[in-house]
């Protein structure tokens, strides 16, 4: 058993867990007590991964970036899940939670969304079942993501703003906890990270464990060798990262890189960076590490990249830092919007400001010609056109 | 502790308010107002972040009470005054987050100090509380009040009953705060069902209670029935003080 991985008792380390009112308590139970059985039936896995493959176009390319390599004097690849159907990794557990309803027996699915890409994942998958589909989504999010609502309302789900507390991501999933408190029997809870409470992180990390699976087979192929120096992720809640990381993180040789926003600076008050400036503490239903107040109050994050900005990280990230295994970091909007051109004008790609974040860290590295480094790159700059119009004058 | 009797004591009534709303001071006013009305036992809530149990109402009564400057710190300075002006059965009501970052060997020693007679944390897991704070609330003379709901199984009813030594707070439906209450056969049928079990703890019945028609068909079925949500909409008005003696008369009277 991995030390790394979730405990029996839905813990990793000291976090996790299940923190739920009772009104939640069954609806979770019922999960934890069938998602391992039904994601393992062979019927599931034939149907993940037909769908992975025609419909989100599986496997995604490890892609060699001979410029990008140039630059930093190593060897870096990319893991493209910006080329999945929808532009990001949200798909892979989406797809995965869909079939997990329907055999759940679920008519009605609820998803919080920030930037709107697990919005659009979700509500792609629910047109794809026939589902009916609530996405819980801030009120100043829905201003600043006019495209993403427009695309879940195409493809017919229903997008509810959050006009609570800061009316972004945080309040978006308290509002769509509320639902689920108020709709026990029928809904199923798409959650889009590897956060809440037991057993939401290990499920998702399990769904978007394709990306490192995939990587390792890749990597063998194109060097002859499946563990790169290297994995390098950027981490809001950290789903991506789980994905890149996970048949990684028992083999010690490779150094796991999970890059935070940092915002206008870890100490500007202004700031994502959760391993930083968190503490120990509990939101939306498992123990973490959390950025707060000495009395327990939420403090608001922020990031320019919309699908960052989570005052807390997943539990499995929070024991990967506080164990040591992983090195969690932090890269500035300044640092990553200047990354994401940079791969923009050298490879041709533009990346999500997200995942621009772990590309950013490539300049604080000290790399090795010999190194072999993997870059999740987790979702396309599509929907940050607007903010790289803005913040570069174009 | 101040007990709440299973038997002997019929129709109680508790009244749930936000600390530190509508003002930073008025937590203290308000229950020894209470108490004079006619409530029965009284359920302060300390304010968080993010409430997901509330509906709109209670969570914005603790927004309001944060930006008030409410905090667990000022709350247990201001119950300090407390019991010089209150005799009733009182209990505190939060999310774990709060309670954890005070520390809840601390909560529960302040809770001691200033005679409050348990606290009710939705999302406090039964088995945290089993492993890590069962004997910290008991050196304490502090109850745990656990929350069942119709979806709750008879086992882990029972087991709540063996592990709760104050009253259970049984909602009147899977719901949020604020959600009226379903009067229809279903609704009767699972009181009645709880009822039957013949439980050790009284039972209050809470979420969805707002009028006479609605307490008089809980405490039908229980010990006591809960206002929330109805009293907090109370406490928007200038002259709240004034108009809580007519709140509980319209309910008890």
């Amino acid at each position: 058993m991995s030390k790394y991985q979730v405990n029996e008792k839905g813990y990793y380390g000291q976090f996790g867990g299940a923190y739920i009112p009772e009104m939640l308590y069954p609806n979770v139970e019922e999960l934890r007590q069938k998602y391992l059985d039904i994601i393992q039936e062979p019927s599931f896995q034939e149907e993940f991964n037909q769908l992975l493959r025609d419909y989100v176009g599986r496997p995604s390319p490890l892609y060699y970036a001979g410029r990008l390599s140039e630059k930093y004097g190593s060897k870096i690849y990319l893991k493209r899940e910006d080329l999945n159907h929808t532009g990001a990794h949200k798909i892979n557990n989406t797809i995965g939670q869909i079939l997990l309803a329907q055999r759940l027996g679920k008519k009605r699915i609820i998803a919080e969304t920030g930037a709107g890409q697990h919005g659009v994942a979700t509500a792609t998958v629910c047109a794809l079942k026939g589902l009916e589909c609530v996405v819980y989504m801030g009120a100043i999010d829905i201003e600043r993501q006019a495209p993403n609502v427009a695309r879940m309302k195409m493809m017919g789900a229903q997008v509810v703003p959050a006009q609570s507390g800061s009316k972004t991501l945080k309040d978006a999933t308290n509002e769509a906890l509320r639902d689920w408190i108020n709709n026990p029997v029928d809904t199923h809870y798409i959650i889009g990270s590897v956060v809440g409470p037991h057993p939401y992180p290990d499920m998702v990390a399990r769904f978007q464990s394709i990306i490192s699976e995939e990587t390792k087979k890749q990597l063998l192929e194109k060097t002859g060798k499946s563990n790169p120096d290297y994995a390098i992720a950027c981490v809001g809640g950290g789903s991506n990262a789980a994905g890149m990381f996970y048949h990684f993180v028992d083999e010690e040789s490779v150094k796991l890189i999970a890059v935070e926003a940092a915002g206008l600076g870890v100490d500007s008050g202004e700031s994502a960076a959760t391993t930083a400036l968190g503490k120990e503490g509990v939101l939306h239903g498992s123990r973490s590490l959390l950025m707060q107040t000495s009395d327990g109050q939420v403090i608001e994050p922020y990031s320019i990249s919309a699908g960052l900005d989570y005052p807390g990280i997943g539990p499995q990230h929070a024991w990967l830092f506080k164990s040591g295994r992983g090195n969690y970091v932090s890269v500035t909007d300044k640092e990553a919007m200047e990354a994401g051109l940079l791969l923009t004008r050298l490879e041709g790609i533009i990346p999500a400001i997200e995942s621009a974040h772990a590309l950013a860290y490539l300049e604080k590295m000290d790399l090795k010609p010999d190194d072999t480094v993997v870059i999740c790159l987790s979702g396309r700059g599509d929907k940050d056109l607007d903010n790289y119009m803005k913040y570069f004058g174009f | 502790m101040r007990k709440i009797k299973k038997t002997g004591d019929q129709g109680l009534l508790s009244i749930y308010y936000t600390a530190g709303y509508p003002t930073l001071d008025s937590t203290v006013t308000i229950a020894k107002k209470l108490e004079e009305s006619g409530a029965d036992f009284l359920e302060i809530g300390f304010p968080y972040s993010d409430p997901v149990a509330d509906g709109p109402t209670i969570q914005h009564s603790s927004e309001v009470a944060l930006k008030n400057g409410m905090t667990v710190e000022i709350l247990f300075e201001q119950l300090k005054e407390l019991r010089k002006h209150v005799t009733i059965p009182v209990f505190l009501m939060g999310y774990v987050n709060p309670l954890l970052q005070y520390g809840v060997e601390r909560f529960c020693a302040d809770c001691k100090k200033v005679g409050i007679d348990g606290i009710i944390v939705p999302d406090l897991p039964m088995y945290e509380y089993e492993e890590l704070y069962k004997d910290t609330f008991e050196k304490n003379d502090v109850a745990n009040i656990f929350i069942v709901t119709p979806q709750t199984s008879e086992e882990r009813i029972r087991k709540i009953d063996k592990l709760s030594n104050s009253f259970i707070y049984l909602l009147s439906s899977n719901a949020t705060t604020g959600t009226e209450l379903n009067v229809g056969d279903t609704t009767t049928a699972y009181f009645q069902r709880i009822k039957d079990m013949q439980l050790a703890n009284p039972i209050a019945i809470g979420f969805g209670i707002s009028n006479k028609q609605s307490f008089e068909q809980a405490t039908s079925f229980a010990t006591g029935a809960i206002i929330g949500t109805a009293f907090v909409k109370l406490l928007t008005k200038d002259n709240y003080l004034d108009e809580i003696p007519n709140f509980i008369k319209s309910i008890k009277g």
